[in-house]
């Protein structure tokens, strides 16, 4: 074979080149594991939302799912631990056109950070929040965390979790989150355009994506390989649009309700909040 | 009123009555201060109460948080998307705090925490008066890093130095504690806001090369990388981990060597540029008084009561306590037999005194642990011990 030949079967390019940092790849995540299929489907997503590029921003805490936004080439910010969501209310309200999207785990955003994730949808902070599920903590060697159910094993949960786990869609939805959905990284259709949808939405919107961590989760609960765990995610979806949020809990071997659980238009945002404060702000002026 | 007005709001040129949290405020909201992101804690609420009101005034935004945690955090975010922020807090608040002020260290993130010190450990003394975080401010986050911390010791110096706060915030790319006390942050005093064009503003600097050439850690001889902001198109990288000179991660001891090296000097190598102090007296002395913030004021009634007497005493002021004023402290203390270090805690700039004179002079630290200021007569006594 001629090297033209090569040319012509290989391409030098990849789909989301230039999305990608230069020089970042290969990516830190373990065979199996499903931030790379999510990391694609969030990339895709903005592009598919027709935000300009200058004007996205994605922010993380720490942990597997917090290193995604080192590898996108958009303004990206690797914060500390828990502290994404209002590190991107700062970054957000300083540019009303600027789209703003948190890219992290559950401990990250639901043990550590829950009390920034509860507020946020209080206050429905113009950010949408992606949080990937993986029911452990993975960086540091697969620990139990909020969304562990009772009998997962874990390194810290050697005899089976006891504790019941946070209803993640539940939480958002009952603190105001004005988007609300749930897919597993299996449904990257669905999941995308939920995604754009999302992306699209004025005020707090909440996707959690249920994803695979075979290392840290898999291997101590008879899931040892990434393609087990989202046979075990085929076998137990169910897609259910519009669910009662109550009704979505995850528990071992029950059902994986995904779908839309949440769409509603009309609630002012924090934005629009600051923006009517700095109106009366100058008319509290005027008046003098 | 039309938006144009914002800039002339933003400085309330003229003569003024007020307490020293409101002239930080006041100060803050004149060097250009847009974002403030704040929880109340006492004796600080007043500078959130006040921006709450001020900060729509201008264009600006106020959010109350969570906590103290998310406060600074957004600060954080606000910095990078262009804004001059800020939080205020006290003791407990800025204990929460200090993990972010490392956040900021680490990826030069310009901003202002204000500290009004309250009497500690733990909730202490709420109302009252401490300047126990002198330390926690140097030592608070983990990892080394050099900090700035200013005191002020009038309402006017309240007004002044939150200008310089934030002028050197933006110079040297990384958060500054403005250290305030109860006492200065409550009481009232004559303030003069001079005129806009008077007020001496620095911002960040900017990129001079286009996005494919930029390095956002890569500094030239002032050791101060130009600041690229979100939106502007460099594709920012912002990390908190050990990072080269992209901002990528290089967990590395090579990468760290050059990487904390550089964030710790340029403060060192700055030092004389950033460090304000006040001398009183001080030319034929052979009694010194190193003091700070409230604590000061008794120290100069104290020199002046000492003086009247004949005793050749006279005071050092740290206006700037971060970095500490090492050179200037060795000359004191080649000059004078004793130095004495009035201070409401048990101890703080006192063994900085110490470890700075070397054993070269006597060094004393007068201590109150917080809840009353030193009255002059208490500091008079043991100055007058010192001439024995």
């Amino acid at each position: 074979m001629t090297e033209e030949n090569i040319d012509l079967i290989e391409s030098h390019e990849h789909p989301l080149d230039g999305y990608l940092r230069n020089g970042r790849i290969p990516h830190i995540f373990c065979p199996g594991c499903s931030l790379g299929s999510i990391m694609t489907v969030i990339v895709d997503s903005i592009l598919a939302a027709g935000f300009d590029p200058k004007k996205v921003a994605v922010v993380s805490g720490i942990g597997c799912t917090g290193r995604i936004a080192g590898y996108l080439n958009f303004d990206s910010f690797h914060t500390t631990h828990g502290r994404a969501i209002p590190f991107a209310i700062g970054l957000s309200v300083t540019d009303p056109e600027r789209k703003v999207i948190v890219v992290s785990g559950d401990g990250d955003l639901f043990a550590i950070g829950g009390n920034h994730m509860i507020h946020s949808a209080r206050r429905n902070a113009d950010i949408t929040v992606i949080c990937v599920n993986n029911f452990n903590y993975g960086m540091t060697g697969g620990q139990a965390g909020p969304t562990s159910y009772k009998g997962q094993f874990q390194s810290t949960a050697p005899y089976g979790s006891v504790e019941e786990p946070f209803n993640l869609p539940d939480l958002a939805a009952s603190c105001g989150a004005v988007y609300v959905a749930r897919w597993t990284a299996l449904d990257v259709r669905r999941m995308k355009d939920s995604v754009v949808e999302a992306l699209l939405k004025k005020g707090f919107s909440f996707v959690e994506v249920l994803g695979s961590c075979p290392t840290t989760y898999g291997r101590r609960n008879q899931l040892a390989e990434g393609k087990m765990i989202l046979e075990h995610f085929k076998e137990h979806t169910e897609l259910q649009h519009g669910a009662d949020t109550r009704e979505v809990g995850i528990s071992k071997d029950g059902p994986m309700i995904v779908g839309k659980f949440v769409d509603i238009e009309g609630r002012p945002t924090l934005t629009d909040h600051l923006l009517s404060l700095q109106e009366k702000g100058r008319a509290s002026i005027s008046k003098k | 009123m039309s938006d144009d007005n914002s800039d002339q709001l933003e400085v309330l040129t003229g003569k003024h009555y007020v307490t020293g949290n409101l002239a930080v405020a006041e100060g803050s909201l004149a060097v250009g201060c847009k974002y403030f992101g704040g929880y109340p804690i006492t004796p600080s609420s007043e500078i959130a109460e006040h921006m709450a009101m001020r900060l729509p005034q201008v264009n600006g935004h106020f959010v109350q948080f969570e906590d103290e945690i998310a406060s600074i955090a957004s600060i954080l975010g606000a910095s990078w998307g262009g804004a001059k922020s800020m939080t205020a807090t006290s003791g407990p608040g800025y204990s929460l705090m200090v993990e972010n002020i490392g956040l900021g260290m680490m990826t030069e993130t310009p901003c202002v925490i204000v500290n009004v010190q309250r009497g500690g450990p733990s909730t202490g003394l709420p109302t009252l008066v401490g300047q126990q975080d002198v330390m926690q401010t140097k030592w608070g986050s983990h990892g080394d890093f050099e900090p700035i911390a200013i005191s002020p010791s009038t309402v006017q110096e309240c007004f002044d130095q939150a200008i310089t706060c934030f002028n050197l915030s933006e110079k040297y790319r990384l958060p500054v504690t403005f250290l305030l006390d109860e006492v200065i942050g409550h009481m009232s005093e004559r303030l003069v806001i001079p005129t806009k064009d008077k007020i001496k503003i620095i911002s960040r600097k900017k990129p001079d090369v286009p996005p494919e050439e930029y390095l956002p850690y890569k500094a030239g001889k002032d050791l101060v990388p130009p600041m690229a902001l979100a939106g502007e198109g460099y594709n920012v990288m912002m990390t908190g981990l050990t990072h080269d000179e992209r901002g990528y991660p290089d967990i590395s001891a090579e990468a760290q060597e050059i990487n904390v090296r550089r964030i710790n000097d340029k403060i060192r190598k700055n030092k004389k540029k950033i460090i304000q102090l006040e001398e009183y007296m001080l030319d034929d002395a052979e009694i010194a008084l190193v003091s700070f913030g409230t604590t000061a004021r008794s120290a100069k009634g104290a020199v002046n009561r000492a003086r009247e007497k004949g005793i050749k005493v006279g005071l050092l002021r740290l206006i700037t306590i971060w970095p500490f004023p090492d050179e200037r402290i060795q000359l004191l203390a080649d000059q004078v037999k004793k130095i004495l270090v009035p201070e409401i805690n048990y101890g703080q700039v006192c063994k900085e005194v110490e470890r700075t004179v070397h054993g070269k002079t006597d060094v004393k630290g007068i201590f109150k642990l917080g809840g009353a200021i030193h009255s002059p007569e208490e500091i008079l006594k043991e100055i007058e011990r010192g001439t024995k």
